[in-house]
């Protein structure tokens, strides 16, 4: 889990193209929206597109949106989550 | 319609990785240097603390840093909202940026290429950084047109609440790019110019 969730604040940093940001800075509970990173409803989108090119996985339900980008950590879970119903 | 109903109180030219400031030339950068290299120098120098900046595509990173070399003393700022409109114009649209968003397509299409698809988004990021509401337009022709340029300001000034407008010139395609922006106002202000199609002509042609 920890491994992933250094993974996936670098995919995010390059993604997002958040230059000013490190992984060191971004804290594995911290809101990504309005507070914390203060993400946008653009940058949603675009880490809709990070699970489906770097995990292959697409969200069925975007309702699930808001709790799955809460944080790295809670992105993290659900990718492990998706990866098990897979395996 | 080419009179002294409004004046020209500010220009930044954008060129050959250079910024003038009312003729004066501000800072330049080796020119060795991509776009987006030179693009991130100039942020870096004369703005920081906006993120969002890194977002941009080209065009608007182009346009945003010229008004943030051009209003940074300007008292535009303390005018309503509504009075600070802006006419904008290219040759190229946002076609640099099409090309982008169009080669992301064939694998998964980007959204954060696909707000950019459209050349005035250039002028709404220079709105969101400083806070203008007034009415804007933006044009495609093939070079600077120095007599749409005038008229179209002098026009918007004399028959709306506008009491400052921007106008000019925001180009990109691949490396190529050039910004010629104008503030223009109501109101005489400092060493201002009579808008008109000659004076804006003379400092887009003579700034270099």
């Amino acid at each position: 889990m920890e491994q992933l969730m250094a993974d996936l604040k670098k995919q995010i940093i390059e993604q997002l193209n958040l230059q000013e940001v490190t992984p060191e800075s971004i804290g594995n509970d911290e809101p990504l929206f309005k507070e914390g990173l203060g993400l946008d409803s653009i940058d949603a989108l675009e880490l809709i597109v990070l699970l489906q090119q770097h995990y292959n996985i697409r969200i069925a339900n975007p309702e699930q949106g808001p709790e799955i980008f809460y944080s790295i950590r809670s992105m993290a879970e659900f990718i492990v989550a998706q990866q098990t119903a897979k395996a | 319609m080419n009179s002294a109903e409004a004046y020209i109180t500010g220009s930044c030219i954008i060129r050959d990785h250079g910024i003038w400031l009312n003729g004066a030339l501000l800072w330049e950068a080796d020119r060795g240097m991509d776009l987006q290299e030179w693009l991130r120098a100039g942020y870096d120098r004369f703005s920081g603390q906006y993120p969002k900046f890194h977002k941009m595509d080209a065009l608007s990173k182009l346009g945003w840093l010229a008004a943030e070399v051009l209003l940074k003393h300007a008292p535009v700022q303390a005018l309503p909202p509504e009075a600070v409109g802006m006419v904008l114009s290219n040759r190229s649209g946002s076609l640099d940026t099409d090309i982008r968003y169009y080669a992301t397509v064939k694998d998964i299409a980007s959204p954060a290429l696909f707000v950019y698809t459209l050349p005035n988004i250039v002028m709404g990021e220079i709105c969101i950084r400083h806070g203008f509401k007034g009415e804007n337009t933006f044009f495609v022709s093939e070079n600077f047109d120095p007599t749409l340029m005038s008229t179209y300001p002098v026009q918007l000034l004399a028959t709306t609440p506008l009491q400052a407008c921007l106008c000019g010139w925001v180009e990109v395609m691949g490396e190529d790019y050039e910004v010629a922006l104008f503030l223009t106002e109501k109101m005489p202000r400092g060493q201002a110019l009579p808008l008109t199609a000659t004076a804006l002509q003379d400092i887009y042609q003579n700034t270099k």
